[in-house]
């Protein structure tokens, strides 16, 4: 069964449907990227899927239940929502790391602030913070940042607040994890460092969603591509389909910009 | 003489510092409602809370003092407030909370708007709730925003607390005044102003303290 199955999502922002009815589907332990050129849809898409908009038609399935349905009231709410939002975890193209909280900080937040609504949390509070302190702590050595951890997010270069975004968003064990844009914010002397780490996750075999502009790196870490114009899924493959023999004249068209 | 003068002065200037306080105390909170009211979702009170801070922000305060301590004598026949010193100072005290109130709430809404909205996006997807993100994420970065105007408005206040004068309240201009007209000197009143700058003084020094302190992140 798809990990991640995402039905007929439209997306309408006062007239103008930017998303025109969007269909696809993921494996567990698959890197998918989604490609295009600005204004098709790419970012809408991943802002629906983790709810930042509300997509105004179609359903979002994980491992078969269906967490979201335009037509369905129940998975409307608030509360549905937030909680079902921690299916996803999203890292932004400008990392939006809070300022006032350290790399650690940063990482540990939401765990601490999930602890406090266990009905256990007043008697086993030393434990819970102990086990919250070494996950967020194995997790910034994973990204590589355990030297790291007591710096505020300006005293990091850009390429670092990133990997403290992909550890924030990873310790919270998402099932899929969403890239917008990941290294478009970076100086291209940054970009390696944050690309190391995610391909380091594809081979961990971390369900990823990727939009990107880095093709030679969506070739490489990907197992399926996704060419994404005009609100509508234009082509669908693997990377040797879609790089090495695109069907799609926009798809070429695309392509030929980046060689 | 210097004694009696001081005695006089600092009696007065007790009155400055009760005014102050309480307008702070009244104006910080009361400022916050303003400012949710002209951020509303709901348009008519949207425009209605504009319109109020469209009006006092757009006359003087002195009028204010004015129209807040005599109008509902003239208007409506009653004196809301009483007679005596009592009655100037609530009156007093109900038209500075007002008039600094619609100040901190133009404040606190240009530190909230300028927080990027990616902040509050971010804290969403971690599964934060609307409150989590409020006072876990986005306060203490408005607070850093807004503590250098908000420094700018009190110490404003400090001085603007003279105002007070045009409707006779006892404070340390009047204290000052009052030893023109019984012992015809007037350096006690010029002398009030040593009060006022070691005051502001005080509080300058003060609040850098706390802008420093806010120093260890940048937003």
């Amino acid at each position: 069964m798809a990990l991640l199955e995402v039905i007929d999502l439209h997306k309408y922002f006062g007239k103008t449907e930017v998303l025109k009815g969007i269909y696809f589907s993921m494996e567990k332990g698959e890197t998918l990227s989604v490609i295009g050129a600005s204004g098709g849809g790419k970012t809408t898409l991943l802002r629906c899927l983790n709810f930042l908009e509300i997509p105004t038609k179609g359903k979002i399935l994980v491992n078969g239940n269906c967490i979201f349905d335009a037509n369905d009231e129940r998975t409307l709410s608030e509360k549905e929502i937030r909680q079902n939002r921690l299916n996803f975890g999203l890292v932004f193209q400008n990392f939006n790391l809070f300022p006032q909280y350290t790399a650690f900080d940063n990482v540990s937040l939401a765990l601490k602030l999930q602890a406090k609504e266990r009905p256990d949390y007043k008697e086993k509070r030393r434990e819970i913070l102990k086990e919250i302190d070494e996950k967020s702590h194995g997790i910034l050595e994973r990204v590589g940042l355990s030297d790291k951890k007591d710096l505020y997010p300006h005293q990091l270069s850009g390429g670092q607040q990133q990997r403290v975004a992909i550890a924030r968003a990873l310790v919270l064990q998402p099932a899929v994890l969403f890239f917008d844009e990941p290294t478009s914010a970076l100086d291209p002397e940054l970009t390696g460092e944050v690309l190391k780490v995610i391909k380091q996750l594809a081979e961990e075999e971390m369900t990823m969603v990727i939009v990107t502009h880095e093709m030679n790196f969506a070739k490489e870490v990907s197992d399926q591509v996704i060419f994404m114009d005009e609100g509508l899924v234009a082509e669908q493959g693997t990377p040797d389909e879609v790089f090495g023999n695109p069907k799609n004249a926009r798809t070429r068209a695309f392509l030929g910009k980046y060689e | 003489m210097f004694a009696e003068v001081l005695a006089s002065l600092s009696k007065g200037f007790l009155v400055t510092l009760e005014l102050f306080a309480i307008t702070l105390a009244g104006a910080i909170p009361l400022g916050l409602i303003i400012c949710f009211g002209s951020m509303s979702k709901i348009t008519p009170i949207k425009a209605v809370v504009k319109f109020i801070v469209w009006v006092i922000r757009g006359t003087p305060l002195m009028l204010q003092l004015l129209i807040i301590y005599y109008g509902p004598g003239l208007i409506l026949g009653s004196n809301w407030w009483g007679s005596g010193e009592h009655g100037r100072f609530i009156a007093t005290i109900v038209a500075f909370i007002i008039n600094y109130a619609c100040y901190f709430s133009e404040i606190y809404r240009g530190g909230i708007q300028a927080i990027p909205v990616g902040q509050q996006e971010a804290g969403a997807v971690l599964g934060m709730t609307k409150s989590q993100i409020f006072f876990k994420i986005t306060l203490m970065q408005v607070i850093k925003r807004i503590v250098p105007p908000m420094s700018n408005e009190i110490i404003t206040l400090v001085k603007d607390t003279s105002l007070s004068r045009i409707i006779a309240l006892q404070e340390v201009i009047w204290a000052g005044q009052a030893f023109m007209k019984t012992s015809g000197i007037i350096w006690p009143l010029f002398f009030t102003g040593v009060y006022y700058l070691v005051f502001s003084g005080i509080l300058t020094m003060a609040l850098g303290k706390l802008e420093k302190k806010l120093d260890f992140f940048r937003v």
